[in-house]
């Protein structure tokens, strides 16, 4: 904290400064706007000074790195130390397909998986059910099975790296499936690392593939986290995230709120199973979005933290420093990129990167410059990976931890996110939380809302999209190739599960099927279960369409 | 004196993918443009989308698709409304798709595709400009 003396001579000096330099210059020079906000609506000041900063104590809100409240960083030594691990969401076509992707990306230097499932598998259909039409392989890997699963992680040892699943609704059955293909590679559960999405509750208002209903979704995400708690400890069970609350339109200020009540309602739901909090928040991982707007995306990423560890200290009286922990991985916005001039999407995305990083990320996707228009190719997929590499080894930022700390700017706007988030909040928890927040339309309000304004700013140009409403090419004809799944993926998908549908030992997957039904019907975490269910090769449809008859399905509320 | 009849517009989500920013930010613009809009919410089939067309009594169906499966279901909603008899109902598309599949969608009877990037108020001219009259 600055004294008093010395704040208020800065106070004396900046009046005189508005009094006697700047009139002239806003006269010759007059500004663009009449205000400037970033995206969350926040009013940004011509110039930060001490004075923003003149309640900031250092060692009690910033700190060193690595220690509490983690401001500056998880680690002490940062990227120092380690690189952010490179994950790169990958997966179209057949299992066959990815895993040549997946081989491919790591020869290029990538040092995590990440996988895309198609639509189909995410919302807990095979790839023959009649919703699954045309849709197979066309968004992600078709996995219907755990036969799918052996051939997409086939020559890919599960001890040798991480992987992570963008899976939610059917996370249990996907990780199973893995454990599963660990098991098979001789792998034991402890050795398996890597993330399930598993994250049920942002699906209601943001990615929107829900299944069930709200609470037995909670109850499923909570059957992992608990059985992961148990049996996998290097398996982060879920990965509470941001990144679809914002793509739906959200600012960054609701992104962040928005995540950290989700992470406060999971924590609580896994309390209720009896496990203490330092038994499993420390694998508890977050995933966030970053955008255009690049210091507010750095203070996002700060205030994050900082408030993940405070509320981890002082709501649920964590004791372990790692159960504070905030780890994250960071995906740059799918949502800026513009299907107009695709190449600028790779400056785009270096920013967003950077912004990531100097956000102190754990974990970083890149765009690839082309997926306005479709997957990316193999070209777009490796330029992506190299800007991070660009950053990584060239750009000169990983050589000291948090470089942006102590800027008075970046420190008022986390300052201000914290605090603008953690009366979100109290909000929330005044509507009696996340479930009741959702069945009131709250968040899915908040982010239509935004989204509309967004987009009304740009109608208007009063937010420029370099390509789309501002230096634009007249008859403009997409220059790039794009990546097209052949039908034929959907034919033969088909055709291999439905072999296996006859061949396997179907009295045995008749009779664990059975066996689901009844532990679902009694509660029981279903892990277990389901893990036999796809050792006997009971497909991903049929143990979703158990659960189905005793959950139920979610019907959309639909808030435009 | 009968008040005009306001232009009812239906904007629907085939296929599975969930993303309806677009569907939704659309289907507001149209509302503040004076249009009574219903939209169906996500995942609906070809067969759902033109029983809800059937039943509101829409003069435009907007359908919006990011995933990739255009291909396989547009045909089919195209198809139905034939068989309905909805043929005076203008249908028009927005979200994720090529370039070179836009001939082959024009050809089934789609009056035009908007891709990403389009302003709000262009689809609303186009709109105005080609909702079928009422006789």
């Amino acid at each position: 904290m600055l004294e008093k003396e010395k704040v208020d001579e800065i106070k004396r000096e900046r009046e005189r400064w508005e009094k006697t330099t700047l009139p002239n210059w806003i006269r010759q020079c007059p500004e663009c706007k009449s205000e400037f906000r970033n995206h969350s609506g926040m009013l940004i000041k011509r110039v930060y000074t001490p004075e923003d900063v003149k309640d900031l104590d250092y060692i009690r809100d910033l700190g060193f790195p690595g220690e509490y409240p983690f401001t500056r960083g998880l680690h002490a030594t940062m990227y120092r130390g380690r690189l952010w691990t490179m994950r790169m969401f990958a997966g179209y076509g057949t299992a066959e397909d990815t895993n040549k992707r997946f081989k491919y990306l790591l020869s290029e230097g990538e040092t995590g998986l990440s996988t895309a499932f198609d639509y189909p598998t995410i919302m807990g259909y095979d790839s023959d059910h009649p919703m699954a039409r045309g849709e197979v392989g066309v968004c992600g890997v078709a996995i219907s099975s755990l036969q799918d699963m052996e051939v997409l992680f086939n020559g890919i040892p599960l001890d040798k790296v991480t992987t992570s699943m963008t899976i939610n609704g059917p996370a249990s059955i996907l990780l199973s499936m893995y454990i599963a293909v660990g098991d098979k590679q001789g792998v034991s559960r402890e050795k398996l690392g890597g993330t399930t999405q598993n994250d049920n509750l942002k699906e209601f208002f943001a990615q929107k593939l829900c299944i069930f209903p709200p609470k037995p979704s909670v109850k499923l995400t909570t059957d992992v986290i608990e059985y992961c708690a148990r049996h996998l400890p290097k398996w982060n069970p879920v990965s509470i995230s941001g990144y679809h609350i914002r793509e739906a339109g959200a600012t960054a200020l609701q992104e962040l709120a928005f995540t950290l009540y989700d992470g406060i309602a999971y924590v609580e739901s896994t309390l209720e199973r009896g496990l203490k909090v330092d038994d499993f928040a420390h694998r508890l991982s977050f995933f966030f979005a970053s955008h255009n707007d690049f210091f507010e995306e750095i203070a996002k990423f700060r205030a994050a933290r900082r408030l993940w560890a405070k509320i981890m200290k002082e709501r649920f009286h964590a004791k372990n420093p790692r159960s504070m922990w905030m780890r994250m991985h960071v995906q740059t916005s799918g949502c800026t990129l513009t299907a107009q001039q695709p190449l600028n999407n790779i400056v785009r995305t270096t920013i967003q990167a950077l912004a990531a990083v100097l956000g102190g990320t754990q974990s970083l996707h890149t765009n690839s410059f082309d997926e306005a228009l479709c997957l990316p190719t193999e070209e777009a997929v490796r330029v992506a990976l190299r800007t991070q590499q660009i950053i990584a080894y060239e750009s000169g930022v990983t050589n000291t931890v948090d470089p942006l700390g102590g800027s008075y700017y970046v420190e008022a706007l986390t300052k201000e996110m914290e605090e603008k988030a953690m009366e979100y909040i109290q909000k929330i928890d005044d509507m009696g939380g996340a479930v009741a927040a959702i069945e009131k339309g709250f968040f899915q309000k908040e982010i239509a809302e935004s989204a509309y304004r967004y987009q009304r700013e740009i109608d208007e140009k009063k937010r420029i999209l370099v390509g789309v409403n501002e230096f634009t090419i007249e008859g403009e004809e997409c220059p790039i190739e794009l990546l097209r799944i052949d039908p034929k993926v959907e034919k033969e998908q088909v055709a291999r599960l439905q072999k296996l549908k006859r061949e396997r030992d179907n009295r045995k997957v008749k009779e664990i099927l059975e066996k689901l039904h009844y532990a679902a019907e009694k509660e029981e975490n279903l892990m277990p279960t389901i893990i036999e269910a796809v050792k006997a090769y009971a497909t991903l449809g049929e143990i979703t369409d158990v659960l189905r008859k005793v959950y139920g399905e979610y019907k959309e509320l639909i808030v435009i | 004196m009968q008040s005009k009849r306001k232009i009812r517009v239906l904007i629907a989500k085939p296929g599975l993918d969930s993303h309806d920013r677009g569907a939704k930010v659309v289907a507001r613009a149209l509302r503040d443009a004076g249009m009574e809009v219903i939209y169906t919410g996500l995942r609906q089939t070809p067969e759902q989308i033109v029983e809800t067309a059937l039943q509101e009594d829409v003069d435009v169906i907007g359908l919006s698709i990011l995933s990739g499966a255009h291909k396989a279901l547009f045909p089919r909603i195209m198809e139905l409304l034939k068989e309905k008899g909805l043929t005076d109902v203008m249908v028009f598309a927005g979200g994720i798709i090529p370039d070179e599949d836009v001939p082959e969608m024009k050809k089934l009877g789609i009056k035009e595709i908007f891709g990403p990037g389009t302003p709000t108020e262009k689809i609303i001219e186009f709109v105005l400009e080609n909702v079928p009259k009422r006789t």
